[in-house]
C-alpha cells in the first residue's frame, strides 16, 4: 500500500519497532465522541506570548485509546487542558479552533457551563500522585466530592459507590481507608486513589497526564494494567500522554505525535511504530532503549525544539532533521494522508522530495 | 494507493538537501548572567525598592550633613522660639524649648539608623558564630545549641528587652545590648540553615569528585545563594530594630534630651498634639513609618531578587 | 501526638522557668537592692517587700522562695502604689487588656485572610495591588503613630469617635483599629503568599478538574493549607499585639494592664515590672504551646514529620 514510505524506514533507520508484546485482537472503533480542530493555545508570559498549541487536529472514538506523545514543551500538557478547560485564566487563551465534544464547542463554554463536564463527562489523572491529592483532606472526602457535587447523591450513598470504587481499583480494606489522609498511602496506592476519583461520575473521557511517570516500574505495569481493565469494563475512551513509548506500546490503540504545538504525525498504534514516516518519529523509536540493541545503536535526537516565542514558519523540525531540504525552512509541509488513519505532516511526502536522498 | 501532493506554491528548486544544522537548534539558550548582576538587573526593575533604597541614601545624607550645617541650637533652650509652627526659618516648626524639629528630626535619623544598623550587624556576627558552629559541628553539638535557640525563640522579644532596658537604664548602648540579645537568635537559625547546605553540597561534589573546581563552585554559586536570605534577614532586621527603638522611647525608656530619637520626639509630643501642634508629631512619626517603609520594600525586593528558586 | 505534646508542654515550663529565673537575677543585678528604702514611699510595703523576698537571706533560699511564690502566680506587693498587690492590678487590669487583645485578633485575622485571599485569587490585579499597598503601609506605621493619627482625625479634627477611655462599644473602635491595623498587614501579606503557592499545587488543578464550586475550591481546598503558615505566626502575633497594648493603652488611656505596666516602667516599680514581665511571658509562652498544638490538629501530617522540625 505504501511501499515509498516503507522504502524510507528501512534504509534510513533499519528496524524501528519498539519491543512491544503482541498486538491483541484489533478493536474496531467507529463512533467519534472528541474532535478537535485546528486549536490554537497562547500564553501570555513576561517574555511575550508562547504559542504553545499552533493548529492541533485530531479525533477520538468511543472506547479508544490515543496516546499522545512527545518531548517536554511540545503542547501535549497544553492540549489536555485546553479539553479539560484547566487552561491557567488569564494568561492562558484558546486563539482559534474548536473542541468539539458530542456536540458541544468546551471552548465556547463558560466556566459554569464546563464546571459541569469536569469531572462528570471528562476525567483527569495527573501525573504526580503525591501531589495530586490535598494533603489535609480524609481520601473518602476527596474521593466523592466530586460525585456530591454533580449528582444528587446522598452521603451514604456517595461512600458506598467510594468503596465499590477502590475495589475496583485494588485497594484493601477500603472502608477504613477512607478515614486515612494521603500521607498515610504509597505512590502506587495513591495513583489508584486519583483514578478512582477520576472515575467516581462515570466519565466517557479520561485524559491521563503522564499518569505512570512519577511511579517505580513495577508499579507502573500495575497502573497499565488496571486502565485497561477499566477501559474492558466501562469502555471509556482514554487520551493518555506521554514521552514513554513502553507505556504507549502496552495500552494506546492509536499515536498521536506532537512536536512544537502540532501534530506532526498521527496513526494507528502499528502503523506509527512499524511504518514511521515523520523523521522526528523515526528519531523517537530509535531513541528508546531496546533489549535487542547495544547501548550505541541507541540514537538520542540531536538539538533543542524551537523557541515558541516566535515559532519558525517552516516545518519546526528542520534544524535537527537529518533530511532537512531548503523548502522546509520556508514552508510549513501540508498534511499528507497515507491511509485512512495514518497521516503526517513532512515535506518527504512530496513527489519531488523522492529523488532528492536517492 | 496514497495520494502524494504536489503543493503548487512551493518551486521545484527548494527540494535539494539543507543538511540538520545543530547550531541553530542549540543557540536559543539564555545567556547567562553572575548572580549578583542578575539580582542586581532585577531589583533595579523593582520600582518599589528602589525608591526605598534612594529614600535611604538620602536619608543617610541628611542625617550625616544636616546637623552639622543647621544653624539651629538644640542644646540650651530658646524659650524666644517656643511652640512655633514650620517657618521660613524653623521649617519643621519648634517644640515647647525652642528647639527646631528640623534639626532634631535628622539627629533622631542618626540615632534611628545607627541602632538598625548597629542591631543588625551584631545580630549577623552572633548569628554567624553561633550558627555557624552549630551547623558546622552537627550531631549532639548542634541538636543541643538548636535547644536552646528553641527554648530562646519562644520568649517573648519585647518583655525581655523592656526588661533589660529598666534594669541597665536608657542609652544608645543598652538599647543595641537590649535588642542584640534578643535578636540574634533569627539571624542564627538561618546561618545554620545555610550551612548545612553548604556542607550538603560540599559533601555532593566530593563524591562526584570535582577535584579543584569546588571552590570555585562554592564561590561562584553557593555563597551567593546562600548569602541571599542572611542579607534579606538582615536588612528586615534593621526596620524592626528601628520600631522597637521608637516603641521603647514611646514607653519611657528612651534616650535623654538634648538628643532624641524620633521615638522620644513622637512621646514628647502626645500631651501637646490635642493643643494642635501638630508638626512635633508628624515629622518623627512621617520619618519613621517612611525609614520602615522603604528597608521594607528594599528587604522585599531582594529577597525577590536573590531567591534562586524563582529565576526562570 | 500525645508524645510531642508532652514534649511541648517540658518546652513550655523550661521556658517560663527561664524567664522567671531569668527576672529575678536580673532585678539582683541592680546596684544595691531595688527595694532599698529610697526607693519605696513607705514603711509599711517595704516591710512587706523584704518579708516577700526573704531579703535577710542567701540570693539561692530567695530564689528557691520566688519560684515558689511564681509557680503559686503570687508576684508580691507593688511599691509605688500602697494597699496594691501585683495580683490586685492583674486582675483589675487584665480583663481589659485581654477584651482588647481578643476583639484586636479577630479583626487581624478576619480582615487579614479576608484581603489576602482575595489578593491571591486577583493575582496582579487592582485587588492585589490595592491590598498590598495597604499591607506595606500597615506594616511600616508605628501603632503609637496610627493611633495618634486616628485620634487627630476622627476624634479631635471631625469629633466622631470619643477619643480616649474603654467604655463602650463606640469607645473600642479607635483602639482596636489602631492596634489591629499591623497585625492586619501581616496577616493578609503571609495569607496571599501562600495561598498563591497552594494555587500552584496539583492538588488545586485537581479540584478544578472535579468541576468542582468556585466556593468550595477557595474554602475547602486551597484555605486550608493555605491557612498553615499563618497559624504558625500566631505566637508571635499575639507578642505582638500584647505588647502594642502597652502603647495603645497609654494613649487612649484605657484602665488595662498595659497601662498599669507602662506607668509601672516610668517609676520603676519593679515589683510591678517583675510580676507582669514574667506572667506576660507566661501567658505568651501557653499561647505559643496552644498555638503548635492547633496546628497539630489541623495538618494531619504533623504527626509523622514532628521528628524532623529542626531545619
Amino acid at each position: 500500500m505504501n511501499e515509498h514510505g516503507n522504502r524510507h524506514t528501512t534504509t534510513r533507520q533499519g528496524g524501528t519497532a519498539v519491543a512491544a508484546k503482541p498486538l491483541k485482537r484489533k478493536k474496531v472503533f467507529t463512533e467519534t465522541m472528541l474532535s478537535v480542530r485546528d486549536l490554537h493555545v497562547s500564553f501570555k508570559t513576561f517574555g511575550g506570548e508562547v504559542q504553545a498549541l499552533r493548529g492541533v487536529s485530531f479525533d477520538l472514538y468511543k472506547g479508544e485509546t490515543l496516546a499522545i506523545v512527545g518531548e517536554s514543551g511540545c503542547g501535549k500538557s497544553v492540549t489536555a487542558n485546553t479539553i479539560m478547560g484547566l487552561l491557567p485564566h488569564p494568561a492562558g487563551k484558546v486563539k482559534n479552533g474548536s473542541v468539539i465534544f458530542k456536540g458541544r464547542d468546551l471552548t465556547k463554554l463558560d466556566k459554569a457551563g464546563m464546571r459541569k463536564v469536569q469531572g462528570v463527562d471528562i476525567s483527569m489523572i495527573f501525573q504526580d500522585p503525591m501531589t495530586a491529592l490535598n494533603p489535609t483532606l480524609q481520601v473518602g472526602e476527596q474521593l466523592t466530592e466530586g460525585l456530591r457535587t454533580h449528582q444528587k447523591v446522598s452521603k451514604a450513598d456517595a461512600k458506598k459507590k467510594a468503596i465499590e470504587l477502590l475495589n475496583v481499583v485494588g485497594i484493601p480494606n477500603p472502608e477504613e481507608r477512607l478515614k486515612q489522609y494521603p500521607h498515610q498511602f504509597s505512590g502506587g496506592m495513591r495513583q489508584r486513589i486519583v483514578i478512582a476519583i477520576a472515575l467516581i461520575c462515570e466519565p466517557e473521557l479520561l485524559i491521563a497526564d503522564e499518569p505512570t511517570t512519577a511511579l517505580d516500574v513495577t508499579i507502573q505495569a500495575q497502573i497499565l494494567e488496571l486502565f485497561e481493565e477499566i477501559q474492558e469494563r466501562t469502555g471509556v475512551s482514554i487520551i493518555l500522554i506521554t514521552h514513554d513509548l513502553g507505556v504507549v506500546a502496552k495500552i494506546a490503540d492509536r499515536i498521536a505525535v506532537m512536536y512544537a504545538g502540532k501534530v506532526i504525525e498521527i496513526g494507528e498504534k502499528r502503523e506509527v511504530f512499524y511504518d514511521p514516516q515523520h523523521p522526528y518519529t523515526q528519531g523517537l523509536l530509535a531513541s528508546v532503549p531496546r533489549l535487542d540493541l547495544k547501548e550505541e545503536e541507541l540514537k538520542p535526537i540531536e538539538g533543542t525544539p524551537p523557541d515558541l516565542f516566535a515559532p519558525p514558519i517552516g516545518c519546526p523540525f528542520t534544524a535537527r532533521c537529518p533530511f532537512a531540504m531548503e523548502v522546509c525552512d520556508k514552508v510549513h509541509p501540508p498534511t499528507t494522508e497515507l491511509t485512512i488513519t495514518h497521516a503526517v505532516d513532512c515535506w518527504l511526502q512530496d513527489d519531488r522530495a523522492k529523488n532528492v536522498f536517492g | 494507493m496514497v495520494n502524494h501532493q504536489q503543493n503548487v506554491n512551493v518551486p521545484d528548486e527548494w527540494f535539494k538537501p539543507k543538511g540538520a544544522d545543530l547550531d541553530q537548534a542549540e543557540s536559543v539558550v539564555r545567556p547567562s548572567l553572575s548572580y549578583w548582576k542578575d539580582a542586581w538587573r532585577r531589583l533595579r526593575k523593582n520600582k518599589l525598592a528602589m525608591g526605598g533604597l534612594i529614600f535611604l541614601v538620602l536619608l543617610t545624607l541628611f542625617a550625616v550633613f544636616a546637623p552639622i550645617l543647621s544653624p539651629h541650637n538644640i542644646e540650651t533652650t530658646q524659650y524666644a522660639n517656643q511652640n512655633q509652627p514650620p517657618s521660613a526659618t524653623h521649617w519643621f516648626g519648634t517644640d515647647e524649648k525652642g528647639w527646631d524639629v528640623f534639626t532634631r528630626t535628622w539627629y533622631g535619623a542618626r540615632v534611628s539608623l545607627f541602632v538598625g544598623v548597629a542591631a543588625a550587624l551584631i545580630d549577623f556576627f552572633i548569628g554567624i558564630i553561633y550558627g555557624g558552629i552549630s551547623g558546622y559541628k552537627g550531631g549532639r553539638t548542634d541538636s543541643l545549641m538548636m535547644r536552646v535557640i528553641e527554648i530562646l525563640y519562644g520568649l517573648p522579644h519585647l518583655l525581655v528587652v523592656i526588661l533589660l532596658m529598666v534594669i541597665m537604664g536608657a542609652s544608645l548602648t543598652t538599647i543595641i545590648i537590649a535588642l542584640t540579645i534578643t535578636g540574634w537568635v533569627g539571624m542564627a537559625r538561618i546561618v545554620r540553615g545555610q550551612v548545612l547546605q553548604i556542607k550538603n553540597y560540599e559533601f555532593v561534589t566530593a563524591s562526584k569528585s570535582f577535584g579543584a573546581k569546588t571552590p570555585r563552585i562554592i564561590r561562584k554559586n553557593l555563597l551567593p545563594n546562600t548569602m541571599g536570605p542572611i542579607i534579606v534577614q538582615m536588612t528586615l532586621t534593621v526596620p524592626s530594630a528601628i520600631f522597637a527603638e521608637a516603641f521603647l522611647s514611646f514607653l519611657g525608656l528612651g534616650i535623654a534630651a538634648p538628643f532624641a530619637s524620633w521615638g522620644v520626639m513622637a512621646n514628647d509630643a502626645l500631651p501637646v498634639i490635642l493643643s494642635g501642634h501638630w508638626w512635633r508629631l508628624f515629622f518623627p512619626a512621617f520619618f519613621i513609618s517612611m525609614t520602615m517603609f522603604a528597608f521594607n520594600v528594599l528587604g522585599d525586593g531582594m529577597q525577590d531578587a536573590l531567591d534562586p528558586k524563582l529565576r526562570g | 501526638m500525645a508524645v510531642y505534646i508532652v514534649k511541648r508542654f517540658a518546652m513550655m515550663i523550661a521556658t517560663i522557668f527561664i524567664i522567671a529565673t531569668l527576672t529575678f537575677f536580673l532585678m539582683h543585678a541592680i546596684p544595691g537592692s531595688p527595694f532599698d528604702e529610697e526607693r519605696t514611699s513607705n514603711p509599711t510595703i517595704q516591710a512587706n517587700l523584704e518579708k516577700f523576698y526573704k531579703l535577710d537571706q542567701p540570693v539561692i533560699v530567695q530564689y528557691g522562695h520566688y519560684l515558689k511564690s511564681v509557680a503559686t502566680f503570687d508576684f508580691g506587693p507593688s511599691i509605688k502604689k500602697p494597699n496594691e498587690t501585683v495580683n490586685s492590678l492583674l486582675k483589675r487590669g487584665f480583663p481589659i487588656s485581654a477584651e482588647l487583645g481578643l476583639i484586636t485578633i479577630l479583626v487581624a485575622v478576619l480582615s487579614g485572610i479576608t484581603l489576602g485571599t482575595f489578593a491571591a485569587l486577583r493575582h496582579n490585579g487592582i485587588i492585589d495591588y490595592m491590598a498590598m499597598a495597604f499591607a506595606v503601609v500597615g506594616i511600616s506605621v508605628p501603632n503609637f503613630v496610627l493611633a495618634t493619627l486616628l485620634i487627630q482625625q476622627l476624634a479631635v479634627n471631625w469629633q466622631i469617635l470619643p477619643p480616649a477611655t474603654w467604655s463602650s462599644p463606640m469607645h473600642m473602635i479607635l483602639p482596636t483599629l489602631a492596634l489591629a491595623t499591623g497585625p492586619t498587614a501581616i496577616i493578609a501579606r503571609l495569607t496571599r503568599s501562600s495561598m498563591l503557592e497552594v494555587l500552584t499545587q496539583d492538588y488545586m488543578k485537581m479540584a478544578r478538574a472535579k468541576g468542582l464550586s468556585p466556593a468550595r475550591i477557595v474554602l475547602r481546598h486551597a484555605l486550608r493549607n493555605a491557612l498553615m503558615p499563618v497559624v504558625t505566626i500566631m505566637g508571635t502575633m499575639l507578642a505582638g499585639i500584647l505588647t502594642g497594648t502597652f502603647v495603645i493603652e497609654k494613649i487612649f488611656a484605657i484602665p488595662g494592664m498595659g497601662k498599669y505596666f507602662v506607668d509601672s516602667i516610668n517609676n520603676r516599680d519593679y515589683p510591678v515590672i517583675m510580676g507582669t514581665t514574667v506572667f506576660y511571658s507566661a501567658f505568651l509562652v501557653f499561647m505559643l504551646f496552644l498555638v503548635d498544638i492547633v496546628y497539630g490538629f489541623l495538618d494531619p501530617r504533623i504527626k509523622l514529620h514532628k521528628k524532623e522540625g529542626d531545619a
